[in-house]
């Protein structure tokens, strides 16, 4: 068990490793040009495009500036200086990235962990329902239903909710985030709607994938078994039937959970100005505003990479089958 | 020693049979069965036919804006007026104007024109924009872009998938482990923000590196930018499926008998992963129009005023109080394109192999 945490820390280094030095070759190689004459506005002066070039060290080597950018993104996030040069700033406002990435956390964990309870619970009511309903109309509808929540974009879903649920009635607040800190109920109302829309496309893929799982294992001899000696239908459904279905829901969830956590739900909240993570790199599409992109884009597959290390470990520890030597 | 006189084989037996009847019987491939099973599965034929149907619109949308709504997806009709079942009407209405009566300048909220359906001879079928343009031409060439991005990326993403999951398998050892770790690399990111992170680094100068050139405009961009961010998608399965073919007594006969690399992959590997790639095919076609809308939505992908169903959305947004068939027709058109197709690929999946798990997350 040590040795495969130890090679899962090592792999998990060297994805960080090569993520990092992809995400520097997006941004600073694929653009070309120099990066100071586009920022320096539409009549630079020599001096002045000279300054920016110095100040943000664009006249380094690669090498020098990719450091700099990881030093900056790695402490970034840690309380106290954040270093003296300036890269990874907004080339637009010239705000510090890692800084506003930090202010947009509280809505983004809002929105993902919220979204993520109400996917989980319902994904699997749908899949067990569906499931156990096998052929019926109701798992027909169901079925119907959830081919439809995988169907639609989710910034479209979320448009329509507002129109119809904050917009002509006004049922719901139109949008906007209240952080948890100041007033609770405020922060539940107003994010019932972006829950729902996150969710909605998670809850439709895992019913479908759960209701094959379960009709699998419903044929499997155990559960013949489990019948056979007079167990009640519900307890081999929950006690049986259920848990081996639910293994690959956990791994997907975790995956999925990371990559919504990670800037995933970008969508979501662009459509209903939560200022989340993601949010702020959709502010910075339009503009071509390359480093907020940038810094949203490490800080998304840093969660994915650490989140689905960690999940390995959790399967390990659960499943012995599955533990590598 | 056996008795081969004795042993009923099953060629024999077709053999007895056929001369008891006097018919040969007839060998049916896999793709005969699969196709008889599709056939009776009618709900899977009639999502294909409607995506073949939408297809269809989206391509004759020149032909359309032409000689029905006598208009093009760019042109601007603000200020003019239609005649809608008999009684002109405005294109855009309200705004501010003169008003002589108090010597001052009035503005009212604007007034577009709503669907008029086929009140107007064809004219604005379903409505004006902010600008006077006819929301249905936009629609279908925005159809025409989104479905030539999500159908071209597909192909695209499906052929270099399949191409690296083969080698992979093939060669085993270390050309595996380069190309596993490429499909981990890009697996590492959220799909979403890798595309807008290489579609608006693209966005800056374009491409012009190694003999291949692509202005910052073009719609080649989205396209292979979605094709790259999914390929493990796709490729990550089939690796799996062809590792495990690979072990197969079939490929080491052919590799005995001599046959090189290429033949092996291409002759006796791709026949049996045939299947699972189409279905792939089908559903990742879905994934892709969607990203694409995402990405469009977000101003990442088909970029203004070059209409797609996604950045179609996008501006109807902020008209959605007084026009909302503007968001709300593209996004019904991208619902029916991606629910049509992904009822199709689950009817194909189970036509091709009742047994089989092939689906694609996003």
């Amino acid at each position: 068990m040590l040795s495969f945490v130890i090679r899962r820390l090592i792999g998990m280094v060297a994805v960080l490793f090569a993520v990092s030095i992809l995400v520097f070759i997006i941004f600073i190689l694929i653009p070309g040009g120099d990066p100071a004459e586009r920022m320096a506005g539409k009549n630079p002066t020599p001096e002045n495009i000279q300054n920016i070039r110095e100040k943000w060290g664009f006249d380094k080597p690669f090498y020098v500036q990719y450091v700099r950018m990881m030093q900056k993104a790695g402490t970034g996030l840690l309380p106290g200086t954040h270093g003296e040069y300036d890269i990874l700033r907004s080339f637009d406002t010239r705000q510090d990235v890692v800084a506003e990435i930090k202010k947009g956390i509280p809505a983004t964990f809002s929105l993902c962990i919220g979204a993520g309870i109400i996917w989980l619970v319902f994904g699997i009511l749908v899949g067990v329902i569906s499931a156990v309903k096998a052929g019926r109309w109701s798992d027909r509808a169901i079925t119907i239903l959830a081919l439809i929540g995988i169907s639609m974009p989710v910034f479209w879903l979320g448009i329509v909710l507002r129109y119809f649920f904050a917009e002509t009635r006004t049922w719901f607040p139109d949008g906007g985030y209240v952080p948890l800190s100041e007033d609770p109920a405020q922060w539940m109302y107003h994010l019932i709607l972006p829950w729902f829309c996150l969710a909605v496309l998670f809850i439709g893929f895992y019913g479908r994938v759960l209701r094959s799982n379960m009709l699998d294992t419903m044929n499997e001899d155990y559960v013949r078994t489990a019948r056979a000696k007079g167990l009640p239908p519900g307890r081999v459904l929950g006690r049986h039937v259920l848990r081996n279905s639910l293994i690959p829901i956990v791994s997907l969830f975790g995956l999925d959970f990371a990559a919504v956590l990670g800037g995933g739900a970008i969508l979501t909240e662009t459509v209903f100005d939560l200022k989340g993570v993601g949010w702020y790199a959709a502010q910075s599409v339009g503009g071509l505003d390359l480093p907020p992109i940038m810094g949203v884009t490490l800080y998304g597959a840093f969660f994915i990479v650490v989140f689905s290390a960690a999940v390995d470990f959790a399967y390990a520890y659960l499943d012995p089958r599955i533990r590598p030597t | 020693m056996a008795e081969p006189a004795t042993e009923l084989t099953l060629d024999s037996a077709s053999l007895l049979a056929a001369e008891e009847h006097e018919i040969a019987i007839v060998g049916r491939s896999p793709w005969y069965l699969a196709w008889r099973r599709l056939r009776r599965n009618w709900v899977a034929l009639f999502a294909l036919l409607v995506f073949v149907l939408i297809v269809l619109a989206c391509a004759l949308a020149p032909v359309y804006a032409k000689h029905v709504a006598h208009t093009g997806p760019n042109e601007v009709h603000a200020g003019e007026k239609v005649i809608v079942s008999g009684k002109p009407k405005e294109v855009v209405g309200g705004g501010s104007f003169y008003d002589p009566k108090t010597n001052d300048f009035v503005v009212k909220p604007p007034e577009y024109l709503g669907p008029t359906w086929w009140h107007a001879d064809g004219r604005f079928v379903l409505g004006t924009d902010n600008l006077g343009r006819d929301v249905a031409v936009r629609l279908l060439y925005g159809g025409r872009n989104s479905l030539m991005i999500g159908i071209g990326s597909a192909l695209i993403c499906t052929f270099v998938a399949v191409f690296l999951a083969l080698l992979a398998g093939y060669n085993r050892g270390w050309t595996d482990w380069v190309v596993t770790r490429f499909f981990d690399l890009i697996w590492a990111f959220p799909v979403l923000l890798l595309a807008i992170a290489l579609s608006s680094a693209l966005a800056v100068n374009g491409f012009h590196h190694f003999g291949i050139s692509i202005e910052p405009g073009s719609l080649w961009i989205p396209t292979l930018v979605i094709s790259y961010v999914l390929i493990p998608y796709i490729g990550r399965p089939l690796r799996g499926q062809i590792l495990s073919l690979r072990e197969k007594e079939f490929v080491e006969s052919a590799i005995g008998a001599g046959a090189g690399p290429l033949r092996v992959m291409f002759s006796d590997l791709l026949p049996n992963i045939a299947s699972t790639v189409l279905v792939f095919f089908t559903l990742i076609i879905a994934a892709n129009i969607l990203t694409e809308a995402g990405l469009s939505f977000l101003g990442a992908g088909v970029r203004l005023p070059d209409p797609s169903w996604g950045n179609l959305i996008a501006s109807g947004e902020d008209q959605i109080q007084t026009a909302p068939w503007l968001s709300l027709v593209p996004g019904i058109a991208i619902v029916l394109t991606v629910l049509s197709l992904n009822i199709f690929g689950d009817g194909l999946r189970d036509a091709l192999d009742p047994r089989a798990k092939v689906r694609i997350e996003h």
